[in-house]
């Protein structure tokens, strides 16, 4: 599962030639660790108006409150992240992150200034540094410039991320009409896409719907005091799942099939969770799920769908078997138990549904349409069930992974693989803990404003959206 | 000071009650199959991790930890206490290791219980294994001799003096039987015995390997065991469950045990257990103790009796211990066969069951054996070993015990619900009767919670 080439280009005498030949070179990516610095170096805020200001208050102010005196227009931000901020490009600085804040244009000559100021810091900014628009998305009851400047974000964000270089990633945060930046959502989103928990996530834009949600006492451990069960638990993006869950904090349920009992197990015991074995496919999966959650551990408050398969052939060669057991593992599973749970009473606490898509569902891929047929029907599944959970505060989404190093990938030809890792901005591979980071964000109570949508952890690859 | 200690000492309160409050095994694998390279060790920190996965409980201190296995290595003296070091559990939970033949698994099940029920223990956890595989094979007596007065030796010629008592036939390892040191006998030819001295049918015992195949991959099919078991190396099933077995096949294989007696020969390999590595683990707690930690009473564990014959010089058979003591443990407590919606008998052979049965039908055993009045009682094949027992599990000695009481304690916990849920709140209860090596015999009674 190691990525040689990526050693290769970052280490000794090949790395020089790797650079001397213009050979791709992906950088090492930072991942989260407990304790780790929000950001390791200044941030610049762009952009003019109230919203940029309070983006700017919130990254500067320390932790516990602004620092008074404090104008009294300033949105109210209770926690602040205590980074360096700059509002204007200063030279000589290696800049971490460059927050682009353009809620507030109106033609597409608005997006002028803020761009051009990003451009010149960008030969110089850090390594996995962190560039992150803040938009609002074109409505088609817009005025047509200003829809063109909303939607030109959209085109030069994407493009941006495809130019950075060094393990750095682009992202943004497109808010609905009646969001404030100050939202849950739109706060922890951007400390998400600031971090290197979103290692992994490139050119995505991801919007906010509502002003719902709630933010952490503790960035740590944002999941303190939840329950959540996670499907497919056993191995690969399942265990890094429930791993990552718990070190934000919640008590997981580990799920898998009996006969994958031995690793549910080493998985449960180095979580500090249960090992429940359960084929999701089961009639009573639902029932079982929250019967356990409620007794073992008091209540439920996420489920992750994770369990998945894959049975690959081209639809010519297609037999009803391989067709059936993927929609039913990995489609019909969940709705099952989704249903379960949202007719039981016992799932009303601002629940979070995640679920795992996959880029596959979105562009296709030849060999996988039940696979994809799967996938895409994730992306639909949460964005009609997200609605079913909002008025208790809950939600549900979807992540699509790109190509993430697994056992699963692991079995793809030797050329194959090599291609398929480098297809995407970052080009490499991603790695579980990316996936697994994706999902505890969305899982987590500030994320309630995020509705029915699916975010991508592909590293901008190539193809689709 | 005296009369002070006895005025403030209170009168001795009633026991409280000892559950089970689940369990976890291993499934049992074939000797020299999956697990051969498994040890005791690795199997039973095997299924106490699994057991701490499913209960979570990861880093608790738990009471007591008692286990054993029959076939055990020197080395391996404290083979509890060495598998909840390699185990998931608080490195501070202590442990013991138990030894009483086939008997072991269940045995710890009864000492800790009872220490629960006298509020020495809030919380244990009981459990066996054995392994065929990986049994230890010792030096010969001779050699062991000439080795240790080696060690004792100080001079070269005392050396020499003890190498020189060597015969080659005394490199010969000393490889583990299962027959009896005072009978020599194999416990099959002691069950042939008494499979002839009740003349039990080589059709009757081929009925009940049959059934217990059937029951036990009926039950495996129903999902029964996804909370009982968690695969261990790549299995995932009882390795000697043969669910498409049939009384063809299985009359047509040739006896094995009682080959020398006059009556024909009706043991076979099909209706006596196979050599077997596993193991198991139950866990057991006061109902504080279970409330604490979010966990569901099962059972009740509410008596035990051992008992023992006199197989070497009287005249009953090796397996027979149990015959006599679950009438003294019923009569304890005013309580009859009718009264277990539910008995499990190990199925150490098919002809221990029937030969256990046929006793306590026999209105002439009832008397003058029993000291009753005629027939001891009946089991009818509906309440008897429902899931299946050892001649299709699997029978790793120490761990048969185990596997038992976890499949009686959930088995009861479902019936009562369903009863309970029907209007009846009438107890259910289970009899346990597990025969031993030694003549030995341990037998219990659970009640569902």
């Amino acid at each position: 599962m190691t990525d040689t080439y990526l050693e290769l280009v970052n280490s000794g005498f090949t790395k020089k030639l790797a650079k001397q030949l213009g050979l791709p070179r992906p950088a090492r990516l930072r991942r989260h660790q407990p304790g780790q610095p929000l950001l390791d170096g200044p941030a610049l805020v762009l952009g003019t108006g109230p919203d940029a200001d309070a983006v700017a208050t919130l990254l500067s102010s320390p932790a516990g409150g602004p620092a008074d005196p404090r104008p009294d227009d300033a949105p109210v931000v209770l926690d602040g992240w205590d980074l360096e901020v700059h509002r204007h490009p200063a030279p000589d600085v290696r800049y971490a992150a460059v927050v682009l804040v353009l809620t507030g244009v109106e033609h597409p000559d608005d997006l002028t200034q803020p761009v051009l100021a990003a451009a010149s810091t960008l030969k110089s900014l850090r390594s996995g540094a962190r560039v992150v628009t803040i938009s609002r998305p074109a409505l088609e009851t817009d005025a047509p410039a200003v829809a063109a400047a909303r939607q030109g974000v959209d085109g030069f964000l994407r493009s941006l991320a495809k130019e950075l270089r060094g393990g750095a990633t682009g992202n943004g945060l497109a808010l609905a009409a009646d969001v404030p930046v100050s939202a849950p959502s739109v706060v922890a989103g951007l400390r998400f896409f600031l971090s290197t928990r979103s290692a992994f996530v490139d050119g995505q834009l991801l919007e906010v719907d509502s002003d719902a949600g709630e933010l952490p006492t503790d960035w740590e451990k944002p999941l303190a005091g939840k329950v959540a069960v996670v499907t497919g638990a056993a191995r690969g993006i399942g265990a890094a799942i429930a791993e990552v869950l718990a070190r934000d904090g919640a008590t997981v349920v580990a799920v898998d099939v009996p006969a994958a009992g031995e690793q549910l197990a080493a998985v449960a015991n180095r979580v500090k969770g249960t090992a429940l074995q359960l084929d999701v496919t089961a009639d009573d999966a639902g029932e079982r799920i929250l019967e356990h959650a409620r007794t073992r551990h008091g209540r439920l408050d996420v489920v992750v769908h994770n369990a998945g398969i894959t049975r690959d052939k081209l639809l010519a060669n297609m037999s009803d078997d391989k067709w059936s057991s993927v929609l039913a593992v990995n489609i019909a599973a969940q709705l099952r138990i989704n249903e379960a749970l949202l007719t039981s009473g016992d799932f009303v606490d601002a629940p979070r549904i995640v679920a795992l898509a996959s880029t596959s569902g979105i562009a296709g891929n030849r060999g996988q349409t039940n696979y994809a047929a799967s996938k895409g029907g994730v992306v639909g599944m949460v964005r009609a069930t997200a609605p079913l959970l909002t008025p208790f505060g809950g939600t549900a989404n979807a992540v699509a992974p790109g190509f993430i190093e697994t056992d699963m990938t692991a079995r793809i030809p030797a050329v194959t693989r090599q291609v398929a890792r480098r297809l995407n901005s970052l080009q490499q591979g991603g790695l579980p803990v990316d996936v697994a980071e994706t999902i505890a964000f969305l899982a987590s109570p500030a994320a309630g404003g995020i509705v029915g949508r699916t975010l991508r952890v592909c590293g901008q690859n190539m193809v689709g959206r | 000071m005296a009369s002070t200690r006895d005025t403030s000492t209170p009168a001795p309160a009633a026991p409280r009650a000892a559950y089970v409050l689940g369990g976890n095994r291993i499934p049992f694998a074939r000797a020299g199959g999956r697990y051969a390279q498994a040890s005791n060790q690795d199997m039973l920190t095997a299924a106490l991790d699994g057991l701490v996965a499913r209960y979570g409980l990861q880093g608790e201190r738990i009471g007591e930890v008692a286990a054993g296995a029959v076939l055990k290595h020197s080395r391996d003296f404290n083979l509890a206490r060495e598998a909840v070091l390699g185990s998931a559990l608080s490195p501070t939970t202590p442990a013991y290791d138990v030894q009483q033949a086939c008997a072991t698994g269940l045995e710890t099940v009864v000492s800790l219980s009872n220490k629960i029920r006298l509020g020495q223990l809030e919380s244990a956890v009981a459990g066996g294994v054995d392994t065929t595989s990986d049994a230890p094979i010792a030096v010969s007596d001779r050699l062991r001799r000439v080795l240790l007065d080696l060690s004792h030796a100080k001079t070269p010629q005392q050396r020499l003096k003890a190498i020189a008592r060597l015969r080659p036939k005394d490199l010969a390892p000393a490889t583990p039987r299962t027959s009896e040191p005072r009978t020599h006998l194999s416990m099959g030819e002691h069950q042939a015995l008494t499979t002839a001295q009740w003349g039990i049918s080589r059709e009757a015992q081929d009925e009940v390997a049959l059934r217990s195949h059937q029951r036990l991959a009926a039950a495996w099919d129903s999902g029964f065991f996804d909370d009982l078991v968690t695969p261990y190396r790549g299995l995932t099933r009882d390795a000697n469950l043969r669910p498409d077995t049939s009384m063809e096949k299985l009359a047509k294989l040739k006896p094995t045990f009682g080959l020398s007696l006059d009556t024909p020969a009706t043991m076979t390999a099909g209706n006596s257990t196979p050599l077997t590595d596993g193991a198991s683990t139950v866990l057991l707690g006061s109902a504080e103790w279970a409330a604490e930690h979010d966990l569901t009473p099962l059972a009740a564990v509410v008596d035990a009796e051992a008992g023992a014959v006199d197989f070497v010089h009287g005249v009953d058979g090796l397996l027979m211990a149990p015959v006599f003591a679950v009438p003294r443990l019923l009569a304890r407590h005013g309580l009859t066969l009718e009264d277990f919606q539910y008995v499990e008998i190990h199925e150490a052979f098919a002809s221990t069951v029937l030969t256990t049965l046929a006793a306590w039908e026999s209105e002439e055993f009832g008397r003058e054996r029993l000291g009753l009045d005629g027939a001891f009682g009946k089991v009818d094949v509906d309440r008897l070993n429902v899931h299946g027992s050892s001649l299709a599990a699997g029978h790793p000695f120490a761990a048969t015990g185990g596997r038992i009481v976890a499949t009686v304690a959930k088995e009861l916990h479902r019936r009562r619900a369903a009863q309970v849920a029907a209007g009846d709140d009438a107890p259910v209860r289970a009899l346990v009767s597990i025969c031993a090596a030694g003549g030995l015999g341990l037998t219990a009674i659970l009640e569902a919670a």
